[in-house]
């Protein structure tokens, strides 16, 4: 669990596409968005969703787990980096460890790709890219007290159920207020686990 | 695994090459220097910073913590910068001998001495007046003062309009009638205040994605949002009330709230007798309005008039805001004074959380309206047959009274007037008619009678296409200048890099003509963009816009000053009508506004409702964005929106006709629209422009074209249309042959999904 992080709100994304732009224009992977974003039913709905890495801290990220040559650092604050391109050998087992389906396989270039939560930036006391610039707060990056100074009735889920898998995340979605298990399979330990160390 | 399709704009590639591949990116760029600025496109001018190189190129962004954005930015904002050294853009001068050549490069001399001597053979030949300037408002506010200066000083023509004819004019014409000054009435902070929030005819999410936050911060805060839209737009998804109305009737649907309010008793009678005058006009025509008989108007449930005018009357603080939706119709201004109405008849003026405002379309919507390119105005929002108002901008240009030209015509009807022979040469900057004026075909044909047309721009438009000579100006990151937001905020741009190849800054170009000419040569010896400003501080001083206290020194120390700001001391004017409206007697007028309905109405070789507007990755006619990387993968082509009722599947090929002219474009199938309206997104050019279908009826008293409706048939087309490739200058790479990929539609109205696929 992550002190700082970043926290999803689909219901305030506007599908803009902001955080998609903007991520191409982080200095470590320039011209690539490690973004999906998604809108959700189209034909019905203005609704859009944007995925970003969790940072999954317990089990510890499965997507580093998973690579045959520890190409994916995991760092002592808790952010899973992307795959290191010295070492990565695109077998594209990260892509389907991950139970968020975050990593992209450059097929071309035989590498993996995914959000390290512009650790360049974030490292030192800049927003990422996407938090920075998203135009409503959809992706919030700071504490949830922070966040609940903004909105106060915010809820975080941070613990998502796959099957008889728990896992939990450095970064969090957020639940509209006064909904529980709006977001299936995910409830929220914030609390107990926001002061333990990563 | 199939490859990933992908397109290129002009430009990508290159960017590509240089900078994708994590390996060799180098992630700091040694001596890189960033630059404080704005962005350039709309009225919300979020702040940025251009990042630049030691050799003093733009090479990337990143998110300024100013007061108006606080770090935020759109997909358009994020990559504003790539249009720097953009492989399109103009370097050089280009000119063709007649029409039918192609355009080649020319010295500065060559084309300068062209444009000189056709201007003089014009007006020698046919009057002072056969030369016409449309200017446009995304230009600094210095550029703007300068248009109207050179038209009427240099040409002495009283043709001169700018592109705010096609945007915010209606607003502009509303806010003088009622209030006797033409700004929005607060800060967006105030908003805050607000208990609740009503938002007409405005796509917030996607024209003015940034200004959001002051919406929901609202929310959050407690309040309620009302949207009225035909379409359910991103931020009507979650509004606490939607009122999907049909296009066109919007006053209607206001004097029905009103209605509502009056019969509940919840107007406030204090704020009409102290600060008001002509209720008792506007009460007569009420009776008329019924929740029953409006939600027949308007196609809506009269319960929810109803509830809409309890929310509304009912609120300790409220507060409207506007975009275009009702803006570009013949009774644009109609509709806007019924907003305000409104906002009068309840006492919502002058405190946090009450008030009032439009959200300009273009950067400097407001600034680029205020000191002198529009048809009857000079600079400081003058009257230009106001007797004391010439007598000031004489005396400030040197000129006598005589030598002042009178009011001109607008925009749309400069064009008329070139078809009808009037009007035989023209000069355009900063704007794009081919895509952006209605009923196209008609525009296009208009161009076609000049003699002689010279265009200014950065990149070949649709328009400079088509020109006699195309002057290389500059991109909002090569000069310094104001430009006022939305709010009435004025911000300014910083220079962040030199002028590509032999582009000049335009202020150079257009005084330069002026000198060759000759004619009051001497009023055009500016050096600098400061030096206009300092100009144009005088001239506008003792008008309603005020600038003269405001200095460049004094927006770098503050976040933006708003005007009016008479003296260096004034602190300048965040909220008006505190105390009193800009009236000589300090009262706001109420108008009697009666609906009528558009000026073309469905039938049956007719049968639907045609709207237009903007999507969130495009900016006004595109010249700008169509050529951007992102920009165009996330929305390569325009798309029809259709209800699921007409039975239509997504791609299916939708051809729309118009009494006007016809195009086929993929179906998108969406239930957020009416059943009894489609909707095309107007970026594009060509056979796949929205405008070949609009009409060109204008409001009376804005002169605004009728942009959002229009009666229109759709049925089962053949083969979708291919939007054609943006133009770049002789030499040029042209735009890849768009695919079979770039036949379909978007995912959704914000563009194509970057998730699964």
């Amino acid at each position: 669990m992550r002190k700082k992080a970043l926290f999803i709100d689909p219901g305030r994304c506007i599908g803009c596409q902001a955080c998609v732009a903007a991520c191409r224009e982080c200095d470590s992977h320039k011209g690539r968005s490690m973004i999906h974003l998604d809108y959700v039913d189209p034909g019905n709905s203005a609704a859009a969703m944007p995925t970003v890495c969790m940072h999954c801290s317990d089990p510890v990220a499965p997507c580093a787990q998973v690579c045959p040559v520890d190409a994916i650092p995991v760092g002592n604050d808790g952010v899973v980096g992307t795959a290191s391109p010295e070492l990565c050998i695109g077998c594209g087992n990260c892509v389907h460890a991950c139970p968020f389906g975050v990593p992209k396989l450059d097929v071309p270039e035989m590498l993996q790709y995914k959000c390290d939560l512009c650790y360049d930036r974030s490292s030192q006391g800049l927003l990422p890219m996407c938090a920075s610039v998203c135009p409503t707060d959809a992706l919030f990056y700071g504490t949830f007290d922070e966040l609940q100074a903004k909105r106060p009735s915010a809820k975080a889920v941070d613990v998502f159920d796959f099957g008889n898998q728990s896992v939990v995340t450095g970064n969090a979605l957020v639940a509209p207020a006064g909904a529980e298990d709006v977001i299936p399979g995910g409830y929220s330990v914030w609390n107990e686990f926001l002061e333990t160390p990563a | 695994m199939k490859k990933p399709l992908q397109i290129l704009a002009p430009g990508v590639a290159a960017f590509r090459k240089e900078s994708s591949r994590p390996g060799n990116y180098v992630s700091e760029e040694r001596g890189e220097t960033m630059v404080a600025t704005h962005c350039c496109y709309c009225g919300v001018q979020c702040g940025m910073y251009l990042r630049v190189s030691a050799e003093g190129k733009v090479f990337g962004v990143e998110p300024r913590n100013h007061d108006i954005n606080k770090l935020k930015l759109c997909p358009k904002g994020v990559t504003a910068y790539q249009q720097v050294n953009h492989q399109d853009r103009l370097t050089k001068p280009l000119m063709r001998d007649r029409r039918e050549d192609p355009l080649r490069e020319v010295t500065w001399d060559q084309a300068l001495d062209r444009v000189v001597s056709e201007i003089r053979r014009i007006q020698a030949a046919y009057g002072n007046d056969a030369f016409a300037v449309y200017s446009g408002s995304s230009l600094a506010t210095e550029k703007c003062y300068l248009m109207g200066k050179f038209a009427r000083v240099a040409l002495a023509t009283k043709h001169i309009d700018y592109n705010g004819r096609l945007c915010m004019v209606s607003a502009a014409a509303a806010n003088k009638k009622a209030f006797g000054v033409d700004r929005a009435a607060n800060p967006w902070s105030d908003m805050l205040e607000a208990d609740v929030i009503m938002l007409l005819g405005a796509n917030v999410g996607e024209c003015f994605p940034v200004a959001t936050q002051y919406f929901w911060g609202a929310r959050d805060r407690g309040a309620k949002l009302i949207t009225v839209d035909p379409r359910e737009t991103p931020i009507a998804r979650t509004a606490d009330i939607h009122v999907p109305l049909r296009p066109g009737t919007d006053a209607a649907f206001c004097n029905g709230v009103l209605h509502v309010i009056e019969r509940e008793g919840l107007i406030d009678e204090g704020f009409i007798r102290s600060r008001t005058t002509g209720w008792d006009a506007l009460k007569a025509v009420l009776p008329f309005y019924t929740p029953e008989k409006v939600g027949e108007i308007c196609g809506l449930d009269p319960a929810l008039i109803e509830k809409v005018g309890l929310t509304w009357g009912r609120a300790g603080k409220a507060m409207a805001f506007h975009a275009r939706g009702i803006e570009h119709h013949i009774q644009g201004v109609d509709n806007c004074l019924s907003v305000i109405n409104l906002c009068l008849a309840t006492g919502q003026f002058g405190a946090p959380g009450k008030g009032y405002g439009t959200i300009t379309g273009q950067g400097n919507g407001q600034g680029g309206r205020e000191h002198g390119q529009k048809s009857d105005q000079l600079p400081g929002q003058r009257m230009i047959e106001d007797p004391a108002a010439r007598e000031h901008i004489c005396r400030v240009w040197g000129i006598t009274d005589e030598e002042l030209p009178r009011a001109g015509t607008s925009a749309v009807e400069m064009v008329h007037q070139a078809e009808a022979g009037e009007i035989k040469g023209w000069l355009g900057i900063c704007n794009n008619p081919m895509v952006s004026m209605p009923s196209a075909g008609r525009i296009a044909g208009g161009f076609d009678c000049l003699e002689f047309h010279c265009q200014i721009d950065f990149f070949l438009s649709e328009t400079c296409n088509r020109a006699d000579v195309v002057l290389p100006g500059t991109s909002w990151a090569e000069d310094e200048g104001i430009s006022t937001n939305a709010e009435g905020r004025v911000i300014k741009y910083n220079k962040a890099s030199e002028p590509p190849g032999d582009a000049k800054p335009d202020w150079w170009i257009v005084c330069e003509i002026a000198r060759r000419l000759g004619h009051h040569a001497d009023k055009f010896q500016f050096a600098s963009s400061r030096e206009l400003f300092e100009e144009l501080r005088v001239a506008s001083k003792g008008g309603q816009a005020d600038y003269s206290g405001i200095t460049y020194e004094r927006i770098e120390e503050t976040g933006g000053i708003f005007w009016p700001c008479p003296s260096e001391d004034h602190p300048g004017t965040p909220r008006l009508f505190e105390e009193r409206f800009h009236h000589p007697d300090g009262l706001a007028r109420f108008h009697a506004i009666e609906w009528r309905p558009p000026a073309e109405s469905v039938s049956r070789k007719y049968p639907m409702w045609l709207t237009t507007g903007r999507t969130v990755a495009h900016y006004l006619s595109g010249n700008q964005t169509r050529r951007i990387d992102a920009l165009v993968q996330q929305t390569p082509r325009p798309w029809v929106e259709v209800h699921p009722s007409l039975g239509y599947k997504n791609g299916d090929p939708v051809k729309v006709t118009s009494p006007r002219g016809s195009a086929t474009y993929p179906a998108l199938v969406v239930s957020t629209i009416r059943e009894d309206t489609v909707f095309i997104p107007y970026h594009w050019a060509g056979k796949v422009a929205a405008n070949l279908m609009t009409i060109d009826a204008l409001d009376p008293t804005s002169k605004i074209p009728e942009f959002k409706v229009c009666a229109c048939r759709v049925e089962l087309g053949t083969e979708i249309d291919v939007p054609p490739a943006p133009p770049v200058p002789p030499g040029g790479q042209v735009y890849p042959e768009v695919g079979v990929f770039d036949k379909l539609q978007p995912s959704a109205p914000q563009g194509r999904g970057t998730g699964r696929g």
